[in-house]
């Protein structure tokens, strides 16, 4: 099995290379070949594992592939660690990364007309794009696949700069830029808590392996460190915090969430892999892995559950005031991230990973429907001149209501099943903030449905506001474009059905997830399950369906029955919206804070450290020393001759009268 | 028969010497007489080198004497060359226009 697992990331890196450096020669039908074979390829191998370890029940494997080097006892190496919970992140990256692959022949097929005619750096982008797509998977492949912190770390960093280069990926755009530039830089401030996380776990457990430091988890449990003189801290609390502040960043939790909306400025693909599917799941997948360690640590757990309950409500509702139809979709990524956040602080590793996996397949398709419709609408992203256009665009509309239906939550869907395990395990929870959380979440779901619907009525309903040339062209996109669309709107419905009793309720992640003993939300909700249809049952008691058909039923009536309706609460609710519309002012913040802070200190070194002191007092203070000295001296050098002489005649007599006199 | 005594000599040295060293300062036209007061101030030195010679018994000095007038007539020699270059690029021997050196 060992070359098996080996190939399935190196096979995405083959792909990206080739796509790469030798776009140029293969051309176009080349590049997307050879990513989508090696892609494709990754995707049967990880079926294959994902049939092997969940089906035949192997034992997990971790084993080391190559060792970098070892350093006073410290091992740097590169390994898999291949349990249940890999493998089914591997399946859902390369599936989606699959589909998304497809998908981009029909999205890019005409990215010239993005650049400016005589643009190095459009030259070769429909390749350029394929290869960094691929390279994505190979990152993301080692971030899940990795049996150590440091190819963790790797995977972690390289998700980060393929994300850069695709936010970026339209160069000669000033916001793309602007964006690409944000996205790094707040994620440097989670990878800043990352990095010191990682360096406190080898610090206290001396290795870098996930098996040796989980092994010390509740060693390290009992120990305290200081921090500050005179104030202690518990060891397991300060790693656990500083590896979640990691996963802030790149989850996007509050308030390092900044970032997402933004990365909207780039291609829809990659925000359907990378920011809704793949890459901000890393940090639910992380704190998921380090399960073992979290599960000592109650001060870090009920942080993560504040975070992740603030973020779903908060985000969610950002998202009903958006008009820009791909920022919809990123500000619900937003929100159900934080769900997921939710379900770890929780202690409900499993449910987060469930939610992660549905939520997977049906953002993805909700990305891509909206793509299809940027496509269909001549890269038209404002959904307030969009409307009815159902009728074009069947396909694409069909499956929207699947991802829709899904996100909201409606029975049977995937995103039912995941979401209201996610609340009843809330409401389990005894971990302190538990009960804010629960109802942050509750009132999220109403968001939730509300914005959802918003965004499909707004688009698919009422009338028709684009102007006349783009209708006259409206039609559905290729079925390059379709395929895909269909591909996800399969899992998005049936997913959660076929996997919430295994998932959730059974040995599925038996030995990748631990959970401690005094946690007893999951298996308290556990013994209310009675099968799928006893769980669906079991849906219509609660709040969550009938708050989440309000939010249907509110944006129906806001949208299609009463359309000025909105324009009144808007005047009416002012301050309100003005509030969601400068997204809490966070941006401003930052801005003014940090952006403003650093600008001001920049000034400040570059004003006095610099000209100062480095350019006036070294620099040209030195020079000056040497003018001024130089302008003494050059006055005793007249070029006479006999003033010469007699310098040096004194001289002989200064020396003379010295030699005599002393 | 007369004595002259070792003082003497130095007097009349130092009197040279003096000429010598004034004619340095106080000339201000001619490089020659510059030259001249040079080769005088070595004559100077070689009185002294003599008298102390034969006042103290020892030949040496008066070996000196002899590697002095020689190098004094080279420095001469390559002096009086020097000047004559000069005076054919600068069509002057006046010193106190050879200021080429001023800083």
């Amino acid at each position: 099995m060992e070359s098996l697992y080996l190939a399935i990331p190196l096979l995405s890196l083959l792909g990206a290379v080739i796509a790469g450096f030798f776009g140029g020669y293969i051309g176009r039908k080349g590049a997307h070949s050879a990513t989508i074979m090696g892609v494709g390829t990754s995707f049967l191998l990880s079926l294959i594992a994902l049939n092997h370890h969940v089906f035949n029940g192997a034992d997990a494997y971790n084993a080391t592939v190559y060792t970098w080097m070892i350093s006073e006892g410290m091992r740097f190496e590169v390994g898999f660690l291949i349990d249940n919970l890999t493998v089914m992140m591997m399946t859902v990256v390369t599936g989606v990364s699959l589909a998304v692959h497809v998908y981009t022949i029909g999205y890019m097929a005409d990215d010239e007309h993005n650049w400016p005619k005589d643009s190095l750096a459009g030259h070769n982008s429909y390749q350029r794009f394929f290869s960094y797509i691929s390279l994505f998977t190979f990152s993301m492949l080692m971030l899940v696949m990795s049996n150590n912190f440091l190819q963790l770390f790797f995977g972690w960093e390289a998700v980060g700069l393929v994300s850069y280069l695709l936010i970026g990926f339209w160069s000669v755009r000033p916001t793309a830029v602007y964006a690409n530039l944000k996205a790094f830089l707040v994620n440097r401030v989670g990878d800043f808590g990352f990095i010191l996380g990682i360096a406190a776990v080898v610090m206290y457990s001396g290795s870098l392996d996930y098996y040796e430091v989980f092994a010390q988890a509740d060693k390290m449990s009992s120990q305290t460190m200081t921090v500050f003189t005179g104030v202690e801290w518990s060891v397991i609390s300060v790693i656990c915090i500083l590896l979640f502040i990691g996963a802030m960043g790149k989850s996007a939790q509050v308030p390092l969430h900044v970032w997402l909306p933004d990365s909207m400025e780039g291609p829809t693909p990659i925000s359907a892999l990378i920011h809704a599917a793949t890459m901000v799941t890393a940090g639910i997948f992380m704190v998921a892995r380090m399960s073992p360690m979290f599960e000592y640590s109650d001060a870090a757990l009920s942080f993560i559950l504040v975070i992740g309950a603030t973020t779903a409500f908060a985000m969610g509702l950002i998202g009903v005031v958006q008009n820009d139809i791909k920022r919809v979709v990123a500000y619900s990524t937003l929100s159900q991230l934080g769900y997921m956040t939710v379900a770890l602080g929780a202690s409900a590793y499993s449910v987060a990973v469930f939610h992660l996996m549905t939520h997977a397949f049906f953002k993805a398709l909700l990305f891509l429907a909206a793509g299809s419709v940027i496509i269909a609408m001549h890269h038209e992203q404002d959904m307030r001149k969009m409307g009815g256009l159902k009728k074009y665009l069947p396909v694409t509309y069909w499956t929207s209501l699947v991802g829709s239906l899904a996100l909201i939550g409606f029975p049977g869907f995937s995103g039912f099943f995941s979401k209201d395990s996610i609340i009843e395990v809330v409401h389990h929870s005894e971990i302190p903030g538990s009960d804010f959380a629960y109802y942050a979440v509750l009132a999220g779901v109403i968001v939730t449905a509300f914005y959802s619907f918003r965004m499909f009525f707004m688009v698919f309903h009422g009338e028709e506001r684009m102007d006349q040339h783009t209708k006259d062209h409206l039609q559905e996109p290729p079925k390059v474009v379709t395929y895909p669309l269909i591909a996800l709107a399969i899992p998005s419905v049936i997913i959660g059905a076929l996997t919430i009793k295994s998932m959730v309720f059974g040995d599925y992640f038996d030995g990748a997830i631990f959970v401690n003993n005094s946690h007893t939300a999951l298996t308290e909700f556990g013994y209310s399950f009675h099968g799928v249809w006893g769980f669906i049952e079991h849906g219509f008691k609660g709040p969550a369906l009938y708050l989440a058909a309000l939010g249907v039923f509110f944006a129906w009536l806001m949208y299609i029955k009463m359309p000025g309706s909105s324009a009144i609460f808007k005047k009416k609710l002012s301050w309100l919206h003005k509030l969601l519309e400068n997204k809490y002012y966070l941006d401003d913040i930052f801005a003014a804070v940090f952006g403003g802070g650093s600008r001001g200190l920049g000034d400040r070194l570059w004003k006095f450290g610099d000209i100062a002191i480095i350019d006036g007092f070294f620099v040209n203070g030195s020079a000056k020393v040497v003018y001024w000295f130089s302008g003494i001296a050059r006055k005793v050098q007249t070029g006479l001759l006999y003033h010469y002489a007699f310098a040096m005649i004194i001289g002989v007599l200064a020396l003379l009268t010295m030699f005599v006199i002393v | 028969m007369l004595t002259v005594s070792l003082s003497s000599y130095l007097t009349l040295s130092a009197i040279l010497f003096a000429i010598s060293v004034a004619g340095i300062f106080l000339n201000r036209k001619n490089i020659i007489v510059l030259l001249m007061c040079v080769e005088l101030m070595l004559l100077a030195a070689n009185i002294n080198f003599v008298a102390f010679s034969h006042y103290l018994n020892d030949a040496a000095g008066q070996v000196f004497v002899f590697f002095v007038l020689t190098v004094a007539a080279a420095e001469a020699a390559i002096g009086l060359a020097i000047l004559v270059v000069l005076f054919r690029n600068r069509r002057s021997i006046d010193v106190d226009q050879l200021n080429e050196m001023k800083g």
